[in-house]
């Protein structure tokens, strides 16, 4: 579709025409079960074995640390509920943050009800994680750690380095949801100390459906879908084969272009943020300005509603997302934008934007001008402007005589 | 992660093209509910004609105008209600329910229903605003509440 302009690939992605082409044979003629015993099915066997192979390079891991699973939450709900089970008899208590995907907080929640401990770490006004809080939050009884890789909704990258040193350090299991970060960002599993990693096939124009778990031979963890000797008898069902198949691709292409992306990317994300702040008055950037992921960028615009805006915005063509209650299904915005210490009213009108590297120049011009467009058209439909405005205009006139001294 | 909302075409339309947005300078009356907290807040200006009958409740709504800061069903709740009230007397206007801007929208999705309130009570609120400025009193007029999240919560609980 030509005529849409997306900007919404955290949310999901194109898949790739290479991935779409690598998929089809086993859909039609391949279509074996990966698990059976005869030749035509060994052809689908060693296709998943090939993908995995591929998946485990990328991340500097063994093939047979890497897990097939059904997507990014299932991955982050086995690391939780997985590694809580496991080790319910050493400890029962679980670090993680306040800004994780919900995958993550509500899988946090439901183990809370099963007796576990949750310590919700805060970030700063960039999104970031203190490491020192983190390291004072371990207590004996501290069996996990999971802090996601990168954020989905302002897009900053955490010191996962520095946590993974302190897990390996203490013996705690160190998981990371990358689901945004897998394909985007150089990630060593060995180099981080990461125990356990969440990514998604279809965020890195990869299938729906699709996502793997890395997990660090020797982890205790035990099966989460019971059911059958797939994947070493830790994850059941039949191998979606036409789906990993595709992951293993999708992985190989973003190896491959990983750093001219990142660079093309980035190149754009900063002429979308330095036009967007420099052209549209009493805007915000959310998210570390620099210690960002490539595709990512997140304003609020203060005295408007997000929900409004995007629907104007797609009116226009443009596909964007917000972190307002009204988006979300709840009366709160975003909890990502609440714990970087937005007042709730501006988080409600934030607009969050997420490139690809198909995105050009063109489209990021006319999205600026729709952006400026649309932000003064409900400005001047809010009761809230025109509150401002009166009382810049109360100060302003009072301050008059001030400046003629 | 979130709930998808599918608005009718009259949501749409009215979302789209507003009627009657703006302010009145020296309005009649003035009524503002809703909080930023929770992403609505509706502002009704009101400008009446007394000429117009013998009671304060006969007076007619000469002109009308709103301002929203909130979402798409917000902004089309205000702007169907303006419409609805222009021209009525006092007293009709008061009888604006929240049911009628539904109905009038061709319904809501269910997590937007509060907008519908949200729009009945600017209304009632910028007519308490006139009656209060005025000195009279308007019968059925109720002073509004601070937080619409107030009357919810009273109707919950009947």
């Amino acid at each position: 579709m030509s005529d849409v302009i997306y900007l919404d690939n955290a949310a999901t992605t194109r898949v790739a025409p290479e991935v779409f082409e690598a998929m089809k044979p086993y859909f039609e003629e391949m279509y074996g079960n990966a698990a059976s015993i005869y030749r035509f099915a060994g052809r689908s066997r060693k296709a998943v074995e090939e993908a995995r192979e591929t998946v485990a390079d990328f991340l500097g891991a063994k093939p047979n640390e890497i897990y097939f699973t059904g997507g990014g939450s299932e991955s982050d709900n086995w690391a939780l509920k997985g590694i809580a089970y496991s080790l319910k008899d050493k400890g029962n208590h679980i670090i993680t943050t306040k800004i994780e995907h919900h995958a993550i907080l509500h899988t946090c929640e439901f183990l809370e009800k099963q007796g576990f401990e949750v310590t919700y770490l805060d970030v700063d006004e960039n999104g970031l994680v203190d490491v020192e809080a983190l390291k004072a939050a371990i207590r004996p009884e501290t069996i996990l750690v999971s802090v996601m890789f990168a954020n989905n909704e302002i897009g900053t990258i955490e010191p996962i380095k520095e946590i993974g040193a302190i897990t390996k350090e203490k013996g705690i299991y160190f998981h990371t949801d990358a689901v945004q970060a897998y394909g985007h960002v150089k990630i060593d599993v060995n180099e981080l100390n990461i125990d356990l990693l969440s990514a998604s096939g279809h965020k890195i124009n990869g299938p729906k459906g699709v996502g793997i778990m890395y997990i660090r031979n020797g982890v205790k963890i035990g099966a989460f879908i019971h059911g059958g000797a797939q994947e070493r008898s830790r994850r059941a069902g039949t191998h979606n084969t036409p789906g990993i198949v595709g992951f293993g691709k999708a992985t190989e292409l973003a190896k491959e272009k990983l750093e001219a992306r990142k660079k093309y990317e980035t190149e754009l994300r900063d002429y979308l943020i330095e036009r967007v702040l420099a052209e549209v008055p009493y805007t915000k950037l959310n998210g570390h300005r620099t210690q960002r992921l490539s595709n990512n960028s997140n304003f609020s615009f203060r005295f408007i509603e997000g929900e409004s805006l995007l629907i104007m915005l797609d009116q226009k063509g443009i596909c964007g997302s917000s972190g307002s209650a009204c988006t979300s299904g709840s009366l709160d915005p975003s909890h990502v934008l609440l714990a970087i210490g937005l007042p709730h009213e501006i988080a409600h009108g934030s607009l969050r934007l997420t490139l690809s590297d198909e995105t050009t120049k063109e489209e990021i011009d006319t999205t600026v001008e729709a952006i400026k467009f649309v932000v003064d058209r409900l400005r001047s439909m809010s009761p809230l402007y025109e509150d401002f405005l009166k009382k810049q205009k109360t100060v302003t006139d009072g301050c008059v005589p001030c400046t003629r001294q | 992660m979130s709930e998808i909302i599918e608005y009718s075409e009259k949501v749409m339309d009215h979302f789209t093209n507003p009627r009657n947005v703006g302010e009145i300078e020296n309005a009649s009356g003035v009524g503002t509910v809703g909080n930023a907290k929770c992403g609505d807040i509706m502002r009704i200006y009101l400008d009446i004609d007394e000429s117009a009958g013998t009671s304060p409740a006969e007076a007619i709504v000469r002109d009308v105008k709103f301002k929203t800061f909130g979402c798409g069903a917000a902004v089309a709740t205000s702007s169907i209600a303006t419409e609805m009230i222009m021209g009525k007397t006092v007293a009709d206007a008061l009888k604006l329910t929240n049911k009628a801007v539904q109905e009038a929208l061709g319904g809501l999705p269910a997590v937007k229903i509060h907008c519908s309130l949200l729009a009945e009570e600017a209304v009632h609120a910028a007519l308490w605003d006139y009656a209060q400025k005025k000195g009279i009193s308007i019968e059925g007029l109720k002073p509004p509440v601070n937080d619409i999240e107030e009357r919810e919560e009273e109707k919950t609980e009947e």
